[in-house]
Order: C-alpha cells, then sequence, then structure tokens
C-alpha cells in the first residue's frame, strides 16, 4: 500500500522526517518498505522562457532558442520540437541534470551548434497524457498555463515536492489497505490527534431516487451489503491538478472526473466503488446475482469472459454490467456523454472475489482490497463522500437519498479488558490505564471494562488480540528480555539423528559429498532407470497442481534423483565425482491417509578409480561406523537399473537392507554419462534396527596367534562367500580372522576352476595352540571343503 | 716391553684419529685388541718376565687396553652421529612439494547451516524432532488457525496430492507444533527442521523445495519476555555477541501477538546498504505467542499453559552466511559449489 505523505496530511498533522516516520511506522506493526521522494528522479530541470528562435544553419527541422533560465545569461539550446514559440515557457533539462530512468543530460553540440541542455517534453518527465489532458501530446511540454515563473525547479510544477511510503500490509489488517487506515495507525504510533472528516452531500438533483433505481441482491450469501447513489447531469472533463497529483502519488492513472472520484475514495477508505453509465442499466435495476453457466461478459479492458456460478455479476434485468468487486462491464462504462451515473459502493465476500479473480487471471486494484474481507461498515460513507466530491467539482447534480441494502445485523463484538492475563502473557507490567489509554489511541474505545472493538479491526477478537496491541504501543522492544525459565529440559539429538550424523560424517572422510534434490520427480525417471512397466514402484503420489511434468510426482526411489546430479557434474565435466545424499522415498501404504516416508542413504560415484570392490569396502566401512550388524551378500542378476553381474543386494539378519553395484550401462547412457556409475541405496531406517548393542571391551589376547595360508582349488562356480562360510564353519572358535588374498586362474590349475587362496589367523585365549592343535583345524577344514566344495588344498 | 706397549698405544690412537668410518674402526680392533692382534700377542710375551716384573706389566698392559678399548668406543659413537647426520642430509625433502592428497567430501551448506543452528537450540535445551512432509491439511492450515478460503490455501500456492485437497506437501514447519502438543505434555522445547514445499517457480531467490526451522516452547507462565530471551541468545550465538537484534510486530494465524526479528545489517550497522536493500535490518525470523486457540485445539488449557514458536527460513540464513547469490546453485549441487563448504 502506497501512501502520499502529503495526502495524509488532511487527516493527522505530523512533522516528523521521512526516515524517522518511517522507523516508528515499522516498529508499531506497519513495516515500511519503501520511502521514494517524488522528485528523486528529476535533478536540475527548470522552468525557462524561451527569449528567442533561429534556424539550425545546418538542419531544416532543428531550432536553436535563446533560453532565460533565471540564471542571468540566457543559455542556447537547440531543439527539434516544432511546438514551441518564442516567449513560451517551457521545461529546461539544464546541463548535468537528470532525467526519470537515470537518463543525464549534459551540454553538448547538435550539428556543430552548441546546446547548454535540452527542452522536455511530459513523457521526458514521466508524465502522461493523462496527468495532463491539456498538453500537446507531441513536442515540448508548454508551461504557459501552469502558473509557473522562470527558474522555478520543475518538480514544484509538476507537485513531486512529496514522499510516497510503501507499507507492507499484513493480512489480518484490511483496515490499513487505505490512507484512513494508515492514518489511524500513524496517529496512533506518534500519539497526535486524528482529523475526521464527515462527508457533507447537498443533494441538489432533481429526481426520486426510488422510482429511478431499484436494487435486489439475490446472492446474499456473497454480497453482505450493497450501497448506491446517483448522478444527474454530469459533466465527464478531466479532474482537477490537485486530484490527478494525488492519484498519481498512489500509482493510479487519472481517467476523467467521474472515474477519478472512485480512485480518489478507494485510496482513502479502502473502499473499491464503481461508475455505471445509468443508461445502460436497463429498467433502472441493479440485480446482485450469481452468474449463470457460461454467461459471457467483456469487462472495462475488452476482454472477453465466460463465467460461471462461483462467480458474482451486477446485473440489469437483462444482462450483466460488471464483474463484482473485480471489474466493470464494457457495456456500462462511464464515457464522455455519460448523463447520468450511478456509484456503486458494496462489499462482497473476499474469498469468492478472490478466487474469481485467481481463475480469470485479473487480479485488480479493486478486487486485491474485496480479497482482504474489508469493513461492510465503510460503504455508506465512501459513497457519500464520492458525492461530495462530485458536488465539490460541479461534476453533476447528487440525488438526494441512498439505496442500502444489508445482509447482515452489524453488531459490536465486545472483549473483556483482561489487563492481568495481558501482562502475563507479554511479561510486563502495564498499568491498566495505559492499556485504556492504547486503545484509545487506535480508536477502540473502552467502556469500564469493557472493549468495545470498531468494525474495521475483525483482528480482535481475543485476549490475546489486545495484549498485541497493548505491547505494539508500548514497544515490542521496551518488554524485558529474560532468560529461558522453566523446568530444565534435557535437550538432544535422537539416537537416529546420531546415526544420520554419524554415516554423513563417515561418507565425507571416504570422499563422498554431500547433495539435496527434490522430493518430486518425473514420472519418465522410472523409465530412465529402467523400472518395468508393473513395477510396484511405479505405484507413487502424484501432485495435484504439479509445476511442470518433470516435477509431478513423490520419489518412491532415490536413484534418478542421484543420477541426475551425477550427470549434470559429467556434462560440466567434473572428474572424480562422489555424492551422498541422506533422503526420503514416499510409499503409499494401503489403508493409510500419509505415505510412509522412509529414510534412504544414497552413494553415486563416477571415476575416482572406483569398481565394484572399493564400493563395497567403503559401504562395510558406512556400516560399521554406525554398528550395523555383519552383512551377507548376494547377487542381484535382475535388477535392471543395475549391472547384471555386478550387483548385490546387503542383507542382515536375513533381512534385505539395501542394493548396490554398477549402474547398468543403457541406464548411465540415459544420463548421457559415458563412464561406469556405480550406486548404493541403502534403506537406512531399516539397517538402524540391525545394529549391535553398545561395544565392550573384550581382553586383549596375552597368547600368540598362529596365521596358516591356506591355497585351494575349486570349480568356477564356487563363490568365495561359500569358501569362507565353510571355513569360518569348519574352523569354529579358534578362527579369529580369514582374509582372502589371491584369486588364481590358468596353468596349472586346469580350465574351469580356479585358486583361491586365504590367510588364516587362529587363536586362543589361553594359552599358545600347540602345532598339533593348528593342524587338527587345518585337517578339519580341509575336510569340510572337499566333502562341501569339492575343494581341494592346491 | 713397556716401550713397546707405549708404541703400540701411540701408533693405535694415531690411527684412531685417521679413522673415517665404522668399518676402519672394526679393523683397527681387530688388530690391536683381536685374538691375534698386536697387543694380544705382546701379552702372550709377559711369561718371559720375571715375577717381580709380570703383575706390573700386566697391570699397564691392562690399563692400556682399557684406555685403547674406551676411545675405540667413543669414535664409534662419533662416528654413528656423523654417518647419522650424512644420511639425514641425503634424506631431505623439498617442503613445499604437495602432500599426498586425501580426497574428503563436503557437507552440503544447506545442512551445514542447519547442523549450526540446531546445536544452538540443542545447548538451550531443545530436542530435534523429525516429522512428515506430506501433510494432512488439517495440522498445515486448520489446526494453525487458517482459516477456509486463506490465500495460503489456495491452489496456486501449495501442492495438493489429493482432489479434496485433504492431503497436501507442508507449506511450513508449523504442524509439527501441533503434531507435538497433541503427543506430549508441557513441558514442550522442541525445534523441527525439515523440508517444506510451495508453488513457486525457481530462480534466484525461490525454490519449490526449501527448508524451515519450526521452534516451540509451551510451559506454565512463559511470557514474551522467554520469546525475546530465547531468540536474542540464538541471534547472538549465530551472529556473534555484538549484533543488535530488534522485535517487530507482524501477523501469522497461529501466533498472539506475532512478531518479525531483524537483526541490524552487518555490512552497514543500520544505515542501510545493497545488502540490506537499504532498510537497515534483515529479516531472521518469525515468532510468536502461541494462539490460545491453537493450545486449547492440541488440548492444553490456555489458561494454564503458555507458549511461543517461531520459524526461521534455512536457505535465506545459509545463503547470507555463505555468501551465495543465487538459490539455484544450492540444488544444482554442482561439485565445484559443494567443495567450496
Amino acid at each position: 500500500m502506497d501512501i502520499s505523505r502529503e495526502w495524509l496530511k488532511d487527516f493527522v498533522d505530523l512533522d516528523v522526517s521521512d526516515k524517522e516516520y518511517a522507523d516508528v511506522m515499522t516498529l508499531v506493526g506497519q513495516k515500511v518498505e519503501t520511502v521514494t521522494r517524488m522528485d528523486a528522479e528529476i535533478k536540475n530541470v527548470v522552468v525557462g522562457k524561451v527569449l528567442s528562435m533561429a534556424r539550425h544553419e545546418d538542419s531544416d527541422h532543428m531550432w536553436v532558442c535563446q533560453v532565460d533560465v533565471g540564471d542571468g545569461e540566457p543559455e542556447q539550446i537547440v531543439t527539434g520540437a516544432q511546438n514551441v514559440h518564442e516567449g513560451d515557457l517551457v521545461p529546461v533539462a539544464k546541463h548535468n541534470s537528470y532525467l526519470p530512468g537515470g537518463i543525464h543530460i549534459t551540454k553538448g553540440k547538435l550539428r556543430g551548434v552548441a546546446s547548454a541542455g535540452m527542452l522536455c517534453s511530459f513523457g521526458e518527465l514521466a508524465l502522461t497524457q493523462n496527468d495532463l489532458p491539456d498538453a500537446e501530446a507531441d513536442g515540448i511540454w508548454i508551461l504557459n498555463n501552469e502558473n509557473c515563473h522562470v527558474g522555478q525547479d520543475i518538480n514544484e510544477v509538476i507537485g513531486n515536492d512529496d514522499t510516497v511510503v510503501e507499507f507492507e500490509i499484513t493480512n489480518n489488517r484490511p483496515d490499513c489497505y487505505s490512507l484512513i487506515g494508515l492514518a489511524r495507525e500513524t496517529a496512533a504510533a506518534f500519539n497526535v490527534p486524528m482529523k475526521h472528516h464527515e462527508p457533507v452531500v447537498k443533494a441538489c438533483g432533481k429526481g426520486e431516487l426510488s422510482e429511478l433505481l431499484d436494487v435486489e441482491v439475490p446472492a446474499t450469501d456473497l454480497c453482505r451489503r450493497y450501497t448506491a447513489r446517483m448522478v444527474r447531469n454530469v459533466k465527464i472533463a478531466p479532474s482537477p491538478k490537485w486530484m490527478r497529483r494525488r492519484l498519481r502519488s498512489a500509482g493510479i492513472r487519472p481517467i476523467n472526473n467521474i472515474v477519478d472520484i472512485t480512485n480518489y475514495v478507494m485510496v482513502e477508505y479502502g473502499q473499491p466503488m464503481h461508475a455505471f453509465d445509468y443508461r445502460y442499466v436497463h429498467g433502472g435495476k441493479i440485480v446482485v446475482r450469481r452468474a449463470l453457466d457460461g454467461e459471457k461478459l467483456t469487462t472495462l479492458d475488452g476482454n472477453v469472459h465466460e463465467l460461471n456460478s462461483n462467480m458474482l455479476v451486477i446485473a440489469d434485468d437483462e444482462k450483466a454490467v460488471g464483474l463484482a468487486g473485480v471489474m466493470g462491464g464494457e457495456n456500462s462504462e462511464i464515457v464522455a456523454d455519460t448523463v447520468d451515473v450511478v456509484f456503486e459502493s458494496a462489499n462482497f465476500d473476499g474469498t469468492s472475489i478472490r478466487q474469481t479473480a485467481l481463475s480469470l487471471g485479473m487480479r485488480t486494484d479493486a478486487s486485491a482490497k474485496f480479497e482482504k474481507n474489508i469493513d461492510p461498515m465503510l460503504t455508506y460513507e465512501a459513497v457519500n463522500r464520492a458525492c461530495e466530491l462530485v458536488e465539490q467539482l460541479g461534476a453533476g447534480e447528487v440525488l438526494s437519498g441512498v439505496v442500502d441494502v444489508l445482509n447482515f445485523v452489524p453488531q459490536t463484538v465486545k472483549l473483556p479488558l483482561e489487563s492481568d492475563k495481558i501482562n502475563a502473557l507479554l511479561g510486563t507490567n502495564i498499568p491498566r490505564e495505559d492499556m485504556v489509554a492504547y486503545l484509545r489511541r487506535l480508536e477502540v474505545p473502552v467502556e469500564g471494562n469493557i472493549v468495545l472493538v470498531p468494525s474495521w479491526r475483525p483482528d480482535l477478537r481475543c485476549m490475546a488480540d489486545l495484549a498485541e496491541e497493548v505491547g505494539r504501543l508500548y514497544g515490542f522492544n521496551n518488554i524485558a528480555t529474560t532468560p529461558l525459565r522453566g523446568i530444565t529440559t534435557q535437550g538432544g539429538y535422537s539416537d537416529e539423528q546420531k546415526q544420520e550424523a554419524a554415516i554423513g560424517a563417515e561418507a565425507r572422510s571416504l570422499g563422498y559429498s554431500e547433495i539435496i534434490t527434490y522430493s518430486f520427480v518425473s514420472p519418465s525417471d522410472f523409465d530412465m532407470v529402467r523400472v518395468p512397466a508393473d513395477s510396484p514402484l511405479r505405484e507413487c503420489i502424484r501432485i495435484q497442481n504439479p509445476l511442470g511434468e518433470d516435477t509431478s510426482v513423490m520419489r518412491t526411489i532415490p536413484l534418478p534423483s542421484m543420477l541426475s546430479i551425477l550427470s549434470r557434474n559429467y556434462a560440466l565435466k567434473n572428474k572424480d565425482v562422489k555424492l551422498y545424499e541422506m533422503c526420503k522415498v514416499y510409499h503409499p501404504v494401503a489403508g493409510q491417509t500419509l505415505p510412509d516416508e522412509p529414510k534412504v542413504f544414497t552413494l553415486g560415484v563416477y571415476g575416482a578409480k572406483t569398481d565394484f570392490f572399493t564400493l563395497k569396502g567403503e559401504i562395510e566401512a558406512l556400516l560399521r561406523c554406525i554398528r550395523v550388524k555383519k552383512p551377507e551378500y548376494e547377487a542381484v542378476k535382475d535388477d535392471p537399473s543395475y549391472h547384471p553381474g555386478r550387483c548385490a543386494a546387503l542383507l542382515v539378519d536375513g533381512k534385505r537392507c539395501g542394493v548396490f553395484g554398477q549402474v547398468h550401462p543403457l541406464v548411465a547412457k540415459n544420463y548421457a554419462i559415458d563412464a561406469e556409475v556405480y550406486c548404493a541405496e541403502l534403506d537406512f531406517d531399516t539397517l538402524l534396527a540391525l545394529r549391535e548393542p553398545e561395544a565392550t571391551f573384550r581382553a586383549i589376547p596375552r597368547f600368540p596367534s598362529v596365521s596358516r595360508d591356506l591355497a585351494v582349488v575349486c570349480a568356477e562356480e564356487v563363490t568365495v562367500g561359500a569358501l569362507e562360510d565353510c571355513i569360518t564353519h569348519a574352523a569354529g572358535k579358534l578362527l579369529r580372522d580369514i582374509e582372502l588374498f589371491d584369486i588364481y586362474r590358468g596353468l596349472p590349475v586346469p580350465a574351469g576352476k580356479k585358486s583361491v587362496a586365504f590367510s588364516l589367523e587362529l587363536l586362543a585365549d589361553d594359552r599358545t595352540l600347540t602345532f598339533d592343535e593348528t593342524e587338527a583345524v587345518m585337517t578339519k577344514i580341509l575336510d569340510k571343503l572337499g566333502s562341501e566344495l569339492d575343494a581341494a588344498i592346491r | 716391553m713397556k716401550e713397546q706397549l707405549e708404541k703400540i698405544r701411540q701408533k693405535t690412537l694415531e690411527a684412531l684419529a685417521e679413522a673415517k668410518e665404522s668399518a676402519d674402526l672394526e679393523a683397527l680392533r681387530v688388530k690391536v685388541l683381536g685374538k691375534k692382534g698386536d697387543l694380544t700377542a705382546l701379552l702372550k710375551q709377559m711369561g718371559g718376565l720375571s715375577p717381580e716384573e709380570r703383575p706390573v706389566m700386566g697391570q699397564l698392559a691392562n690399563s692400556v687396553r682399557a684406555a685403547l678399548e674406551e676411545k675405540l668406543t667413543e669414535k664409534a659413537v662419533e662416528l654413528q652421529a656423523k654417518a647419522l647426520d650424512k644420511q639425514l642430509q641425503a634424506e631431505a625433502v623439498d617442503v613445499t612439494i604437495p602432500g599426498v592428497a586425501v580426497k574428503t567430501g563436503h557437507k552440503h551448506p544447506m545442512n551445514k547451516a542447519l547442523d549450526e543452528v540446531k546445536d544452538i537450540f540443542v545447548g538451550m535445551g531443545f530436542t530435534v524432532v523429525d516429522g512428515p512432509e506430506i501433510e494432512l491439511s488439517d495440522y498445515n492450515f486448520t489446526k494453525l488457525n487458517t482459516e477456509e478460503g486463506h490465500p495460503a490455501r489456495d491452489r496456486s500456492d501449495t501442492f495438493y496430492l489429493t482432489d479434496d485437497d485433504s492431503v497436501l506437501l507442508r507449506t511450513q514447519t508449523s504442524p509439527m507444533q501441533i503434531r507435538v502438543m497433541e503427543k506430549t505434555k508441557p513441558p514442550i522445547r522442541i525445534i523441527a527442521p525439515g523440508r517444506v514445499y510451495r508453488k513457486d517457480e525457481v530462480d534466484a531467490t525461490h525454490s519449490p523445495m526449501f527448508h524451515q526451522i519450526e521452534g516451540l516452547v509451551v510451559d506454565k507462565g512463559v511470557t514474551m519476555t522467554d520469546l525475546k530471551g530465547a531468540l536474542e541468545n540464538f541471534a547472538k550465538a549465530l551472529y556473534g555477541e555484538d549484533a543488535v537484534i530488534r522485535f517487530r510486530p507482524h501477523h501469522f494465524p497461529f501466533t498472539e501477538p506475532s512478531c518479525e526479528v531483524d537483526v541490524q545489517c552487518f555490512e552497514c550497522h543500520g544505515a542501510g546498504c545493497r545488502t540490506c536493500k537499504g532498510e537497515g535490518w534483515i529479516e531472521l525470523l518469525g515468532a510468536g505467542m502461541v494462539h490460545p486457540k491453537v493450545l486449547a485445539g492440541c488440548g492444553i488449557d490456555p489458561d494454564v499453559y503458555s507458549g511461543f514458536a517461531f520459524g526461521i527460513g534455512l536457505e535465506r540464513a545459509a545463503m547470507r552466511r555463505y555468501c551465495i547469490p543465487d538459490m539455484r546453485l544450492v540444488y544444482e549441487n554442482d561439485v565445484r559449489f559443494l567443495s567450496q563448504f
């Protein structure tokens, strides 16, 4: 909401700097966003008088003017305009002057003739024909009738000696979308009186309003109040300069006196108004009704809209003449020969207006005000103010009488002033009489112990609301600051949060950097990672109103997110990229309104000398750091996202809790990565449930261990895992450690067989192992390898 | 014989002085003191001496032997030290050659900033809680005193997951206030960080997904002074003891009174500059006393308990802290960006 400080003076006398004004208003809760001097953009432009004019010797259209700018000696200025005459007063941008848009004017030569500046058109001073209805559109702005003098700053002539203050208005204060509302806040903030103005309408027009106009409001739920007056024999003309200037300060384009009056009242009162041409209100009847489905209306901006029954229209007995609260219809527009005018000042349901404006894509000044649910008590005074201005401007003859349809019973909300509770909530000790004084400054009357909430304050409904009013006038910054009191609570992180931090730290120590990706993905991502068409993973939650197809479903797998980031980095030619993310996936669950949101810990790598086994080693380190029990691995040949020969499932206690391996080359290709890509998807929530208890001390061995190497030859199909399991079982509890150190194929090992070599460490806690004991263990191992896996010592 | 002894001693000491390496010393030791050495050979001649002479000479020979052994040992230590010096000199490295790189990864700057915020509040006795991102409209709006028809509920602002708009992607972490109050008896002191979603197109300052940190304190006798104390403490922990903050009345449907907390611009100290867009202050967070309706809706008697809540936008705070100019960088995850933090 923009307000002019000059206009504000109509309601509050206040002599403080712009900076102080903004600071004080901000601290009482009316946050000032910007403070703009209207003369800030125009510098060193003055009124000049053209003393003489001569043709430019080297141009058939330029003039060389001698201009008195009030500096003694006249300045020579060259202009190409043809509407200037000797003796005219004109705006002169002198040497080293500034025009709107940061244009800097300096002296120079035009076709060889020196020019000490520039004569300006109104456009060059950021004015429009609407601001200056009498000025010539082409050429220099002639100031002969502007009541100005040579040397005068052009800002004074334009009326730029003003400051526009832009406020951020909070949702709960519809009253502050008006000059009067902000004037009331200003008066309260600075503790100065508010100057009230009661509109006075003489109403000398001839005729009986009740015979001319009939208003019906069948849509009682969407129109709380409909107030109207009529003006006859209007003389459509430009509005006076002071009114045009004030509208310009509010960012509103002047049109003509009648339309300008409606806008002027809207700024002052926050009550949008509309003026109809009475000629086109058929039957003299106004009906406020819901639109018919498919009904068409051409609005003032010339656009045709198809309406539906959720929208409210202003109609006569035949057709819609306006889209209620949004924009008038073209068919009843005020035009040059309009004679009789109906002023509408109504109160419409905010939500309905907002939804209509939104669905038609036409948010207007009026709809923006209505959607805040403004005070229905405003309509009457606002329509009278408009009629008062009509009379003041001599723009027409106001008929006596007001049509006023009320669809609600005005009731004053009454609240007890509970000063003790207010002090208890604020932690203050403000005397009751001070609270009363603060409320009265805000024009909220207090009678005895009862606060009478004015109609324009729908935000005051309970003790806490009054506490805010008291608090903000007392000053939030004057309220004491105490350390957090109360029962001391043991703050901290949950075990899950600690493990999450730990696994992240471990990943970083392994060279992985953390990424954060969007939770929503494209449905085509499932194709990109080759998820089968009938896979349950494709059953995902759809966003009803997504930004686009690419972000329209909630991910059920983390792989596409990781791959797209790897892909981006690959395209950026980043080498050796290792990434991790702890993210949620979203699985719909039958019978549950809300889905499950398990966390998945994802790794992704290309380059960095990574292969299946380096990745596996890293995963083992990650699992160790959060004390997950010893995992087992199972080859996965049928996950279409992964290489069929280089993919494994992670099992703990027989429970599958992740998959990892080389991403299928076709998938890598889909992501335009021409390198081996490795990924892991670990179900973090599952892993957390499969952890060892806290480590406890185990005696450090006092007796030496025995190392034995063992190389066996077995069939190619026998896995290292199977050999290890077999050895471990056979060796029993004396085996402390087993480590694979070689796999060999080729002569003298027969074809179809391989030699696998392990290093074993045997140890007893209570004695030094004898040679015989060690041999017995080795024999048992070899027997079992032979019988179970057909593996023999090499 | 005495002369011979003296001669051996002299010659040996001369040789010792000239010895350059440990090997020379060893050779000298064998030559003089070894089984076939000069001194040993001389001692073998002792049998030819008279019984009176024998102990005298024996004593003399032993003292010569002891002296020579001591000198040899001394010299050996000296030579070893020299040899070590030489070796160490030969082993010297160019210390400006880069170390063998250990490539460690980096925490995402959003989480780095988040961890800092979490630690501050944990230090103040807050527990960190987590909750669903896919949320009921009831929790995201209704129970937070946001009426039907409120603009925030519009489909142009909020992502909905069901036809009837009953399930949505949470637009704020505030529903966690309700979830905690419904389940927990006061005293409550929690923060709830997490992802939130709003229907904003991606640009330099917007992202359809971003992060907030919700805070909630409920207890008997909690007042606005506690809110101010806690949040001032937080601001000073984050921005330093000399950070200047102010409380400005504002509006949120679920707190009353409500305020926004600004921190004085670090660049211009309140004078107004580009960093603070001329305002002199930078918005830090929104806060307020929990609305009595919200407390009552969660089964907490507002006549007995009161509380305050706050919400911090992580992206803005983190981008300011790390001078990140464009939010798109945050979610592009270019490793050249990530490795800077």
